[in-house]
């Protein structure tokens, strides 16, 4: 076997076919609104919330669309993560109280540099019970699967009232992060570009570890076909176990960054934004981890127009752009798992 | 005789026929049993949400589809009564229109909704009833010219139904027959044959198709059934009971709201009656709903005393505070699930093997 020759291809393998019409809808949303609003500086200020907003569902939204797409185990209790997250990260907070108040950038930031550590280490502790004890026993059962994680939510946030009170809790942003840039005539808040970078910064760790490292290169070839992983030695099992710990403590950073940015913070901050995170992992294909980027903007998007020009029906467009994306493509934008 | 009634689905087990003859015994008694508002108030409750658990019931432990929908369509229901009630005029021609409106809305929607998800996954079906249900709350809290908001709207109901309308006296037994007495008994009879004709749809052959696609849908599609019609059914049938349930609780509280008819937590509650009670089963609707609903209403007071007994002990006056009611109930749901999948009825009959 040794001697012989390699076999070569007779021609080399054709390329993948980029699809980026998905892409496109980003601005054509942005630029279908610009007249609808008027006037370009409020467009760019809401361009840019919608940015940072959809920054912040990513990073929610990332891990459970790769847990569903790897395991096809949809987790109910995903808004648990997200409130626990916060709270942790609230509670971190309140010994450095005078760090925030400084109006040091790199105090603040290392402040909230250690509230999001303590709120990622909890839910990925968190997410790792999570899935011992509340979803192994019920793989492959779907109906239990929904039915048992909506009952785990429901006991992780009785057990947030209990440990932490039913009254809602001041989140303040540090000194150095409160109040807006001015870009010329554009007004853009400093906290939502600090939202944009770290959801970047996930971003841009996420596509390395996938597209680069073996680890990643797992993951992507079990959404595809986990028998075969499993069938050619890799043990399937340890790797959901890890994209689960990591998504929960994703989740514990969006949370945070959603505490953050609506300054208060109550046991429900989960339900909240659950919806929207549904709609954009529906949108965005399941197990896509570019499908859901592109959802999230989208959704941030629809909502922060919709927010301006006709706020009560502004969840009620958001159903409306999944329905429209799933008429185009009943998979999804990018649909990767096969099932 | 009685088989007919029950659709030859009978009890099973000697406890839960026990169980349920008390139970129906009481709910038929109840005006003349109970004195006090409170008791009377909860025994109307119970059989709204006997409906409206037998309701979904049908969906999830007959169909096996779960749905986060079904309080808008309770919601529904009790909006069309409620606001056809106080636009025009407490007369039952508008009650009736309000509810025909009500129905039509209902079952169009669950038509759409069940179309458009039931066919690709089940569990995109999960999150867009989910979705759909939550626009559907902040949109009636947010017109709130034409539903009142967040405060709902309070509305009085045909004249018969009031409860400043005497029938007659009974000096005998020490009640006189109101308003009040007939809208439950209203509410007590419109319960009792709604449940009869859920226990008659899922004994039926449409019924058995329904439970043929909850354990291998694939293989009922190869049979021949088209499993996106039964289940587009199944979930027009359940949203069309949901709303009767609405419109008979609206009629019972003269009000309608959205934290009355469309919270998450009701959601959350139908679940856990439906669970507990047991999945599959129609008189798992009863028992679940009278256990949960007695117990909500008398437990809660109990765990307060216990709650100022344990003031000492650090963690303990917190767990048992009684507003930490959905703790204890979440628990019990998710050990339900793994111990006892088969519920309170599904372990009775079990014993009698």
């Amino acid at each position: 076997m040794a001697d012989a020759p390699p076999i070569a291809a007779p021609e080399p393998v054709p390329l993948v076919r980029a699809d980026y019409l998905p892409v496109l809808l980003v601005p054509a949303l942005a630029l279908a609104a610009l007249p609808l609003i008027g006037s370009p500086t409020t467009w760019v200020t809401l361009t840019i919330a919608a940015l940072a907003m959809g920054m912040m569902i990513f990073v929610i939204s990332s891990g459970l669309t790769l847990v569903f797409g790897l395991m096809d185990v949809l987790n109910f209790g995903h808004g648990a993560f997200i409130a626990v997250g916060a709270y942790l990260a609230m509670s971190t907070l309140l010994p450095f109280a005078g760090w925030l108040q400084a109006d040091s950038l790199a105090l603040n930031l290392a402040a909230l540099g250690l509230a999001v550590l303590a709120a990622m280490v909890g839910t990925g502790l968190l997410g790792w019970a999570f899935e011992r004890v509340i979803i192994m026993p019920v793989y492959g059962q779907h109906l239990k699967q929904i039915l048992i994680t909506t009952g785990g939510l429901i006991v992780a946030e009785q057990l947030i009232h209990v440990l932490w009170g039913s009254d809602q809790k001041p989140m303040a942003l540090p000194t150095a992060l409160r109040g807006a840039v001015t870009i010329g005539p554009v007004a853009v808040e400093k906290f939502r570009l600090l939202a944009v970078g770290v959801g970047l910064l996930v971003l841009l760790a996420m596509l390395v570890v996938l597209n680069r490292t073996k680890l990643g290169l797992l993951i992507r070839a079990g959404v595809e076909n986990g028998e075969m992983v499993e069938a050619l030695g890799y043990r399937i099992r340890r790797l959901f176990v890890a994209v689960f710990v990591a998504g929960s403590a994703l989740a514990g950073l969006g949370g945070t960054l959603w505490a953050l940015y609506r300054e208060t913070l109550t046991a429900g901050i989960g339900g909240e934004v659950i919806v929207l995170v549904f709609i954009v992992i529906i949108i965005g294909g399941l197990g896509s981890v570019g499908g859901c980027f592109l959802g999230s903007i989208l959704v941030a998007q629809m909502a922060n127009y919709t927010g301006y020009l006709a706020p009560k029906v502004a969840l009620a467009s958001n159903i409306l752009l999944m329905v429209l994306v799933l008429m185009w493509r009943p998979q999804g934008l990018y649909p990767v798992a096969k099932r | 005789m009685i088989k007919a009634v029950l659709s030859d689905d009978l009890p099973r087990s000697p406890v839960l026929s026990l169980a349920l003859l008390v139970i129906l015994a009481v709910l038929a008694l109840a005006p003349f049993l109970f004195g006090g508002a409170q008791a009377i108030n909860t025994a109307a409750k119970v059989c709204v949400f006997i409906v409206l658990v037998a309701s979904y019931d049908l969906l999830l432990g007959y169909t096996g589809i779960v749905s986060f929908a079904h309080t808008m369509f309770y919601g529904l229901g009790g909006y069309g009564v409620g606001l056809a009630l106080y636009g025009w005029g407490a007369t039952w021609g508008a009650a009736l229109a309000g509810l025909a409106i009500a129905l039509a809305a209902g079952i169009v929607l669950a038509f759409l909704i069940g179309l458009f998800s039931l066919r690709v996954r089940a569990i995109f079906f999960a999150m867009v009833t989910l979705a759909v249900a939550s626009a559907f709350a902040i949109l009636a809290a947010q017109l709130s010219e034409l539903t009142g908001g967040e405060d709902g709207r309070s509305f009085s109901v045909p004249p018969l139904l009031r409860p400043g309308f005497t029938l007659l006296e009974l000096p005998a037994l020490g009640v006189t027959v109101t308003g009040r007495t007939l809208t439950y008994y209203m509410v007590f009879l419109s319960a009792l044959v709604l449940f009869l004709a859920a226990l008659r749809i899922v004994n039926s052959p449409f019924g058995r198709v329904l439970q043929a696609i909850r354990e291998n849908d694939f293989r009922t599609e190869a049979l021949g059934y088209r499993t996106v019609y039964y289940r587009t059914a199944a979930n027009c049938l359940a949203a069309a009971m949901a709303v009767l349930a609405g419109a008979l609780n609206a009629l019972w509280l003269r009000y309608t709201g959205p934290d009355t008819t469309l919270s998450f937590a009701i959601m959350l509650d139908i679940l856990l009656m439906v669970v507990i009670g047991g999945m599959g089963t129609m008189y798992g609707a009863v028992i679940g709903a009278s256990l949960f609903i007695v117990a909500q209403n008398y437990l809660q007071k109990l765990m307060g005393t216990a709650a100022k007994a344990a003031q000492g002990v650090p963690l303990l006056p917190d767990l048992l505070h009684p507003d930490r009611w959905l703790l204890w109930l979440g628990v019990l749901f998710v050990l339900s699930v793994y111990f006892f999948p088969a519920g309170i009825v599904g372990r009775l009959r079990q014993r009698r093997t």
